[in-house]
């Protein structure tokens, strides 16, 4: 039992610390993302808010409060795909045929470049969300605890999708345009820059099927949560969380099953 | 009866055919039990089917066909009950560049179930043991060819693996530092019990090995202790280089009904009274011969014999 145990936490604990060892030792990643949650704030604070100047007065903007949860989104979106870049990395690197020759679990090593790259979406998450107050935000408790919770299954439904396009693809080139063609269309139709309730119905039909719609919308919730701010025909907070979990499990089976397959052919 | 480490019977691999290439066999029926305890090496040229070999045995390829058991354990269907029984050295390196020595280590540690004070001191003396305790807290990106390659080795021996297997692990390495690492891994087989498999394509290499297998073109073409398969060919090897090899050739098997080959340019002979029938040859040709070497045969005369090349023939590597 302890064995088994110990082949299955042990290498996720050692593969997410390294994760994040990695992060922090490349100097270029770690201003990368202390800083762009800082330009996201400080451009949309100074073009869409008036209230820029004066913290704390109310929200005059309309649109600010309505662009800030997309922001919030985006950013997760992004850092949490980018970050299965490693897996790219570790496969030209070499040390991906290490992890694989060892004994640990597939679903294991999906498990922890997901559990990595969340944490490292959820730090600039975090980062955007301490500055909403600074653009005239009231965050409640319960709305923090919203956010942290949406923010940390977004990023593991977000990752998981990167793993399955990581592990097949063998240059980082590529992997930069196959994702920006699913980051802009699932970005673009999540409710950040439209509600739903506006689309068309075959719009809405795509926006249904995308996980992102439901990170938006319960983003929206926990930093209003004192108006009905859910778009009308979404679902409501419970049923929107539920979904981003099915989403994430259906994304991190597929990766398993991808991992698990093993090769006729390694091109180490 | 010690029991065998390696039991591969009818082991047949197909890379499936791609765009620009067509299917190729890399291994070809290969059947091949290694016991416990022995230090052996696999020769081949390039393209040889070594590297597939190694692969299938450190579980990262299924192979098409054909069995392979590990200490009885199924490498196919088992492959992780195979990997913690087995410590493996890969030709490219396979560090974490921007984790220092140690942190690569006490990663690998992890990986293998290992944690705690007992992982530190294993770490510790795998570090010892390998005259890298002093850089423990260098990056491994800093470091030398050589020094990688042993951090590869510490790394693959943190976990005491009953099997060793290593793809030609001396790529890269000077021959102080090549000279260097066969000593260790003979003290290892010698200290430890441990078994090993070396993958190679250096003829010096293969000596140092218990038994090895010459694998051309995915098959095992000789088989048997280095000295044993020198035996095989005659007592001396006699290399002439003429202008016209052809000819000469026809000539010395004429006049001396003796059977000789022609391998890149040059006149092979191989004769269990080498010197006399150097002398002979010469008094009846020497106006033709350009030079004339007799030495005793090596593996590459076995390799060249066996399937007419060299295990060097740039023709056939493809690396």
């Amino acid at each position: 039992m302890r064995k088994a145990t110990n082949y299955t936490l042990l290498p996720i604990l050692i593969l997410v610390r390294r994760e994040l060892v990695r992060f922090f030792r490349q100097r270029s990643r770690v201003i990368g993302a202390i800083a762009s949650p800082l330009i996201f704030w400080f451009l949309l604070g100074s073009g869409l808010g008036k209230s820029f100047h004066a913290a704390g007065a109310p929200v005059d903007a309309g649109y600010l409060e309505y662009f800030y949860p997309g922001t919030l989104a985006l950013m997760i979106l992004f850092t949490a795909i980018f970050s299965t870049i490693s897996v790219i990395e570790d496969r030209n690197e070499g040390f991906l045929q290490s992890v694989l020759v060892a004994p640990v679990t597939r679903g294991g090593i999906v498990a922890s470049k997901v559990i990595g790259g969340t944490l490292l979406s959820l730090i600039q998450g975090l980062f955007l969300l301490a500055l909403a107050p600074l653009v005239g935000y009231h965050l409640t408790l319960a709305g923090i605890g919203l956010a942290v919770l949406t923010m940390s299954l977004m990023g593991l439904t977000l990752t998981a999708l990167g793993f399955v396009f990581a592990w097949s693809l063998n240059s980082v080139q590529g992997f930069h345009s196959i994702m920006n063609m699913v980051l802009f269309p699932m970005w673009l139709l999540s409710g950040a820059l439209f509600p739903y309730s506006e689309a068309p119905t075959w719009l809405k039909g795509l926006m249904a099927v995308n996980p992102l719609t439901y990170g938006v919308s319960l983003l929206r919730t926990s930093l209003s949560p004192d108006q009905a701010s859910i778009a009308p025909g979404l679902p409501s907070s419970e049923v929107s969380l539920l979904l981003i979990v099915v989403f994430g499990i259906l994304f991190y089976i597929v990766a398993a099953v991808v991992v698990g397959r093993r090769a006729k052919e390694v091109s180490i | 009866m010690s029991s065998l480490a390696i039991n591969i019977s009818g082991l047949t691999h197909r890379y499936p055919a791609k765009k620009g290439s067509e299917e190729r066999k890399a291994l070809d029926g290969v059947s091949l039990q290694i016991p416990e305890r022995e230090l052996f090496g696999v020769l081949g040229p390039n393209g040889g089917g070594k590297s597939t070999l190694f692969k299938i045995l450190s579980t990262l390829i299924t192979p098409t066909e054909g069995s392979v058991k590990i200490f009885g354990e199924d490498v196919i269907s088992h492959p992780s009950r195979v990997r913690s029984l087995i410590g493996v050295v890969f030709q490219s390196p396979a560090l974490d560049k921007k984790l220092t020595v140690e942190e690569n280590l006490i990663a690998q540690g992890y990986l293998y179930g290992q944690s705690g004070h007992s992982l530190r001191e294993n770490v510790k003396a795998g570090l010892e043991r390998m005259g890298l305790w002093d850089r423990r807290k260098e990056f491994a990106e800093k470091l030398s060819g050589g020094l990688k390659r042993r951090v590869e080795i510490a790394k693959a021996l943190l976990h005491s693996p009953r099997l060793l297997i290593l793809d030609e692990p001396t790529t890269g390495l000077d021959p102080g530092m090549r000279r260097e690492l066969w000593d260790y891994l003979k003290e290892l087989q010698n200290k430890s019990g441990m078994t090993l498999v070396v993958t190679t394509h250096l003829m010096e290499e293969a000596d140092g090995c218990e038994r090895i297998a010459l694998l051309d073109k995915g098959k095992i073409v000789s088989l048997g202790a280095p000295q044993e398969l020198r035996k095989e060919l005659g007592g001396n090897v006699i290399s002439i280089k003429s202008a016209d090899p052809e000819r000469l050739k026809t000539e010395i098997e004429a006049a001396f009904k003796a059977g000789a080959s022609l391998a890149d340019g040059e006149i092979r002979i191989e004769k269990e009274m080498g010197p006399d029938f150097l002398a002979q040859v010469m008094g009846k040709f020497s106006s033709q011969i350009h030079s004339i070497t007799i030495g005793k045969p090596t593996l590459e005369d076995l390799f060249l014999r066996k399937t007419g090349r060299r295990i060097s023939d740039p023709e056939h590597s493809h690396a």
